[in-house]
């Protein structure tokens, strides 16, 4: 079953779409898109050393997404905000990565695949490393839910409850890390925060508690995953713009109903 | 520390660039106290606060807390609005350690049980303070501390809030650490009072500290007696105070008619 390319595309669509449920709930309660966009972006030296050193492109991207997930939660709160310290980090990271790969000799490198990703290139083997990381986020998640609500809501109380507040954010940049690594082959760079956002906020006027909203994300980027992947099929579209379009799309409907159904209680 | 001390604090010292927030802060909450921090803005009350839930490390001195205490924390306010989808009953439940029953006899008290559905972004400043309350006392807290909780509450939300908290330390046994502007107000419902300025000034009984002249240098009251009957500011300057500064506040004409 698995040697067909369409399966191993929503065999892989799911994992992203089971880990991007409660990750982007946090991305957009703790506003941390441009974290993701400027972390995803950088990931791009991680596709380079990868090339260079002949290594897992998904191992690559992990190292350089950790290194500035550690670096900006050790650095933060000095004079520059972490957004500044974020834009320095990841761009450098980025461009290192444009100019590296320029210089890798011999095969010319398809930049494009990483950009937007290729779920329908992905291996078998690559499916097993892309449910690794899908899993480790969202059992990173799970186990410090409590904890992560309790920073959202303010730190001063999750001090108070006895939680360091900076290693509940390292736990949370790390899952993100892991994510991109994860998703950079399916969704590519450049997409990768709106799959973390889109769902997150079409489920947000669907949702009553935290964990309702995490879970409606994660259901509603699986339709997204198996719409954009058939959409993709009948229309020969791109799969990971497909994708997102079709997450998008979700999200105007769901304000819509939602929006009658307030318009009713009133 | 003796086994009856449940947090200590000394030989605090806090500056930011040279800017010295707290020095030589000494002080220690027993079991069942009820304590209320007083002082003008800029004294250092929420600072000192900070440093004993630990949000902030102190630049010298240290805080010691009792093996394994939990602390209710009240916020002033939260962090997230409407981002976060968030019940009254989901927030008071979350990382509890009270069970459903306690969490209902407390919402109940305040008066919430109609409200458990109500997403806490649409509440009233009001009824906001009445759920982060309830929320610090669901971790079983073996102290609470309560940053400015009577803000925005009229005189009789203020007078049931401070009978609340007698009500509290009498069911759950825990201690209080409050903050305030007011001693008056407070007067009748703590055990002592801390007046702070960057120092501990003086600290003790609330009677004793009312007529301690280091409380009169701080908050320049002239006259005793029907006081208590008025809401009294204090955040405001009066002439005849030189040693301290204070935050000026606009209806100063008015609140002297009242009080003189």
């Amino acid at each position: 079953m698995l040697d067909d390319f369409l399966v191993r595309a929503f065999v892989a669509g799911l994992a992203l779409a089971v880990a991007v449920g409660p990750l982007g709930c946090f991305v957009v309660w703790r506003r941390m898109a441009y974290f993701g966009d400027a972390t995803a972006h950088a990931a791009l030296l991680g596709v380079a050393l990868s090339l260079a050193f002949s290594i897992s492109i998904i191992v690559g991207v992990l190292v350089v997404c950790m290194t500035i997930a550690i670096c900006l939660v050790r650095f933060q709160g000095g004079q520059y905000g972490v957004d500044t310290l974020l834009g320095v980090l990841a761009h450098l990271a980025l461009a290192a990565g444009l100019v590296a790969v320029s210089k890798i000799s011999g095969t010319s490198v398809d930049l494009h695949a990483y950009l937007f990703g290729d779920i329908l290139a992905i291996a078998k083997s690559e499916l097993v490393l892309i449910w690794v990381g899908a899993l480790v986020t969202l059992f990173l998640l799970v186990w410090r839910w409590v904890p992560l609500l309790t920073l959202t809501l303010s730190p001063d109380l999750a001090s108070a409850k006895g939680f360091s507040v900076q290693r509940e954010q390292l736990v949370l940049m790390l899952s993100l890390a892991v994510l991109i690594a994860v998703a950079i082959k399916i969704v590519g760079a450049l997409l990768i925060t709106a799959m973390l956002i889109i769902p997150a906020a079409a489920a947000r006027p669907l949702a009553f508690t935290p964990e309702i909203m995490a879970l409606v994300a994660s259901l509603l980027a699986i339709v997204a995953v198996a719409g954009g992947l058939g959409l993709s099929m009948l229309a020969d579209t791109p799969s990971g713009p497909s994708i997102v379009v079709v997450a998008g799309l979700i999200f105007l409907l769901t304000n819509i109903v939602a929006g009658r159904g307030r318009r009713k209680v009133r | 520390m003796n086994s009856e001390t449940l947090i200590k604090a000394s030989g605090i010292f806090v500056q930011y660039e040279d800017n010295v927030v707290l020095h030589n802060i000494d002080f220690s909450i027993g079991q069942r106290e009820i304590v209320t921090l007083l002082g003008p803005n800029g004294s250092g009350k929420t600072t000192l606060l900070r440093i004993l839930i630990g949000a902030i490390q102190p630049d010298k001195g240290q805080i010691t807390a009792q093996d394994g205490l939990r602390i209710g924390y009240v916020p002033q306010r939260l962090g997230v609005d409407q981002r976060m989808p968030m019940t009254v009953r989901r927030y008071v439940g979350l990382g509890a350690r009270c069970n459903k029953d306690e969490q209902m006899y407390w919402l109940q008290k305040v008066g919430l049980q109609d409200a458990l559905k109500q997403q806490v972004s649409a509440l009233s400043g009001g009824q906001l303070q009445r759920v982060l309350f309830v929320q610090a006392l669901m971790a079983d807290p073996h102290i609470l501390i309560l940053d400015e909780a009577t803000q925005g509450l009229d005189q009789q939300g203020e007078a049931s809030f401070y009978k609340l908290i007698a009500e509290v330390r009498d069911e759950q046994g825990c201690a209080v650490l409050m903050v305030s502007h007011d001693l008056h107000v407070v007067m009748s419902a703590s055990d002592r009072v801390i007046c702070l300025n960057g120092h501990v000034c003086c600290e003790g009984e609330p009677t004793i500290v009312s007529a301690a002249p280091e409380y009169r240098a701080l908050f320049g009251l002239g006259t005793e007696g029907a006081l208590a009957l008025y809401r009294h500011e204090h955040d405001h300057s009066h002439d005849h105070t030189n040693e301290h500064s204070h935050e000026p506040l606009q209806n100063h004409a008015k609140n002297q008619s009242n009080d003189h």
